[in-house]
């Protein structure tokens, strides 16, 4: 009499163990069905290399926005990638004990602050800093590079330091054995054996700097244009998907929904990267 | 050249310890700046009354309700499914080709960034199943959101509870399901609570997924097909649409706040359980 | 065939892995008598055991055939009901492991599996193993504590006493003192002693010396193969096979 239940529970879990690939599955095809079309009645290519985007005039061209979305990425992997690595070695490898047990889960207790807020600093702080000493709109590349560096900045550390904490010990006691400083051995030991670790860590935090929305429509301006210096305000794919979606009907709804097809790519390749980074690591 | 090389030593570490004071600090300037401009305005009149004007006079409440109510019930959601998942990896099949499909889908999953999961909330729930902009559509989305977080903190605990307990349970007559129930989950507690307090603490400050799914209503909901608005999505409206400079500041303290409450709790939840563990 | 024996197998191998593990092993079990199981480390003696209660079924790559019978049970058998054959033949393991619950709730972990619930027969139940393990004494004022507070003497006795709670005929104990103190080591050995006029006691041992003090029956296991088995003793004093005389006078171990 305890085998029927038994046999009801194994197979309830076994339904239940697919829910994540399901929920992927139906992800995809909703935001593909939506957005797929649009791109072949209206042609991939004019899509994603026009620069114009007029959704009155019925012109749907994304290429300024793949553009922000990769300069602005870029300007964050220059911005939190370094201090990220930094910190990561600093807390790992130099600082005494207390220090790192203090810091490490401080920084990560600060990454959980939500985007918006991150983007309301940008707006208040940052950008009237950047209008009255660099020029321009302050709402610029340069703010939203500095604000999502800022915001990566802890998922790099901390990847980083896992990174980090797995190489053994033995490697660095090598290097030390053989006359090496601390700083020689970590940058010419250590680093080099977590590197596949490091470019993990810094390819997710690439892989949440081109999906953050919110924070990058409150600094980076939201003008549709290729810029041409850091001071240009531009708008990313996700802040062109989220400002215009309440609003929009028929073939504008589905060039947003293309657009979410090609940022959906842009993070699957990224994250990938990632993971075949990791993989390599471990072994 | 010892001179030398000693030089660079404290030169590349004054370097690396002078960028990771400048991350703590440029974080802590967040908080601290936030809070300053924020907790003065935050009284209790603030959290209890009702909006008025748009939320340009009044208070945050039914935004308060919003953000317990909406994480709460993705959770809830979330929660068996998660579970369920980690349950049938870890104790109902040897790894294999399923179990590392169902790994990479959940690892997917959880790279997708909210707008995308705002997106898919909309066209499938608010739309295509009807339900508009609702607590449920919002609940069902942002419970998607978080199930890898929830299937991976849960595996991980139940794999870190000792063989030997299932191995007594079984002899002494127990099934795979009652070991489990009774022996291995409640074992599993601590990090299954940790991962919950995680999701809870990402939904609280969600806004994009939120957004195109639970809608903007500034009400207290009265069923599950009631849209309805959190404290991020309130303090963005508020911010974007310049409404009030000083509320945004006040709702941006209430949110900032939960979040590292929620956040703390987890982390020392975590770390008592790791503790725990290593007795 | 021997009448009181209460296990018997015949001709039963085992394979881990594809590794040979147990060979050909054919042996009776007489009912009420303590049988220590001894040989060196890797000759398959915890794997006789647990094929028993079929516990090696949580073994991946495990496979084992002949016959093994407990009374009238085919154990190896595919519809055997494994449930009801682990609640009349039960283990306590070498290192102790209590469940995170409660002294009681330990011990009535089992019997509740089992649909036993009514309040006053479990208080019996849990008395009465806690007595025949030698444990009550000390434990009785604190029932509803902890019992991963309990020393490791006192928690292997609960282990006992927690088998001996579900009523079964045959208690299996794979190598229970083994890191015990002398004294946890002699109050155990004490229960044994006391216990094999009611129960069929099968017990692993690394210790010759133990097995010598309480045993009626011994088998001596060499690399996964039965080398002799008999009253303990005859296979102290005068075994018949060299390697067995060699084994009790720790020329190896």
């Amino acid at each position: 009499m305890k085998w029927s239940g038994e046999h009801a529970v194994a197979a309830v879990l076994r339904v239940i163990a697919f829910s994540s690939l399901a929920s992927l599955l139906l992800i995809t095809i909703f935001i593909f069905k939506e957005g797929v079309p649009f791109l072949f009645s209206h042609g991939a290519a004019h899509f994603l290399l026009s620069s114009r985007w007029d959704p009155m005039a019925g012109e749907f061209g994304v290429l300024a926005m793949i553009v922000a979305s990769l300069v602005v990425t870029f300007g964050a992997m220059v911005v939190g990638a370094p201090l990220g690595i930094a910190g990561a070695v600093f807390l790992n490898e130099f600082a005494p004990r207390w220090v790192a047990r203090v810091l490490k889960p401080a920084i990560e207790l600060l990454a959980g602050i939500p985007s918006v807020v991150f983007g309301f600093i940008g707006v208040m702080v940052l950008a009237p800093l950047i209008r009255n000493h660099l020029g321009g709109p302050g709402l610029s590349v340069l703010c939203a590079s500095v604000i999502l560096g800022v915001m990566i900045l802890p998922t790099v550390m901390s990847i980083s330091i896992d990174a980090l904490a797995s190489v053994p010990n033995s490697f660095r006691e090598g290097a030390l054995a053989l006359g090496a400083t601390r700083w020689q051995s970590v940058h010419m030991v250590v680093l080099k054996a977590a590197r596949s670790g490091i470019v993990a860590a810094v390819v997710l935090g690439l892989g949440r700097a081109v999906g953050e929305t919110m924070a990058v429509i409150m600094v980076a301006g939201n003008t549709v244009r290729i810029p041409i210096s850091i001071l240009d305000p531009v708008r990313t794919l996700t802040a062109n998907i989220a400002i215009e979606m309440g609003h929009a009907t028929g073939a504008h709804r589905d060039a947003l929904f293309a657009t979410g097809v090609v940022l959906f790519l842009i993070i699957m390749a990224l994250n990938g990267i990632a993971l075949g980074a990791m993989k390599r690591g471990a072994r | 050249m010892r001179v030398r090389r000693q030089l660079e030593q404290a030169v590349a570490v004054a370097a690396l310890g002078g960028a990771t004071l400048l991350a703590v600090v440029v974080l802590i300037f967040i908080l601290v700046f936030v809070l300053s401009k924020g907790l003065r305005i935050v009284t209790l009149d603030f959290l209890f009354q009702a909006p008025r004007d748009m939320g340009r006079a009044g208070g945050i409440f039914p935004a308060l309700v919003g953000s317990i109510i909406l994480p709460l019930a993705a959770v809830c959601i979330a929660l068996p499914a998660g579970v369920g998942t980690a349950v049938y990896l870890a104790e109902y099949t040897a790894e294999g080709r399923l179990t590392r499909l169902i790994r990479t889908g959940t690892d997917c999953l959880a790279g997708i960034p909210s707008i995308l999961f705002g997106l898919f909330g909309f066209i499938f729930f608010v739309t295509v199943m009807g339900m508009g902009w609702s607590l449920l559509a919002g609940a069902l989305t942002l419970a998607i959101m978080v199930l890898p977080t929830i299937i991976r903190t849960s595996e991980e605990a139940i794999r870190s509870v000792p063989r030997s307990y299932r191995e007594v349970s079984y002899s002494l007559g127990a099934t795979r399901w009652e070991t489990v129930w009774k022996v291995v989950l409640p074992s599993a507690l601590p990090g299954i609570v940790t991962g919950v307090m995680l999701s809870v603490g990402r939904c609280v400050g969600e806004t994009a997924a939120v957004i195109f799914t639970a809608g903007v209503a500034l009400r207290i909901p009265m069923s599950a097909f009631d849209s309805v608005r959190t404290l991020a999505v309130h303090f963005y409206i508020l911010a974007r649409e310049g409404i009030s400079m000083e509320n945004a500041y006040g709702t941006a303290a209430v949110l900032v706040l939960a979040v590292l409450l929620v956040n703390t709790v987890s982390y020392g939840l975590m770390h008592r359980f790791i503790a725990r563990r290593e007795r | 065939m021997n009448r009181s024996a209460k296990i018997r197998i015949r001709n039963l191998n085992a394979d881990i892995g594809g590794a040979r593990v147990l060979k050909n092993i054919t042996l009776d079990v007489p009912a009420c008598s303590i049988t220590s199981v001894i040989g060196p480390a890797g000759s398959g003696k915890t794997v006789l055991l647990r094929t028993l209660n079929r516990l090696n079924d949580l073994l991946p790559g495990f496979s084992a055939s002949g016959e093994v019978r407990v009374d009238d049970i085919d154990v190896l058998s595919p519809e055997c009901d494994v449930v009801a054959l682990r609640r009349r033949v039960g283990m306590v393991f070498a290192l102790p492991v209590p469940l995170p619950l409660s002294i009681f709730d330990n011990l009535a972990y089992g019997p509740r599996l089992a649909g036993i619930r009514q309040r006053e027969r479990l208080y019996e139940i849990v008395e009465d193993s806690l007595k025949a393990a030698f444990l009550w004494e000390e434990v009785k004022d604190r029932l509803h504590t902890s019992a991963m507070r309990l020393s490791g003497g006192q928690q292997q006795r609960l282990c006992l006493a927690r088998v001996l709670a579900m009523a079964p005929d045959v208690v299996l104990l794979d190598e229970p003192c083994s890191g015990l103190d002398p004294i946890s080591t002699a109050r155990i050995e004490e229960a044994l002693t006391e216990l094999k006029s009611r129960y069929t006691i099968m017990l692993v041992t690394n210790n010759t010396k133990q097995a010598a003090r309480v045993s009626d029956t011994t088998v001596f296991l060499l690399m996964g193969e039965l080398v002799e088995t008999g009253p303990t003793d005859r296979i102290f004093i005068k075994p018949a096979d060299p390697r067995t005389d060699a084994y009790v006078m720790g020329k190896f171990g």
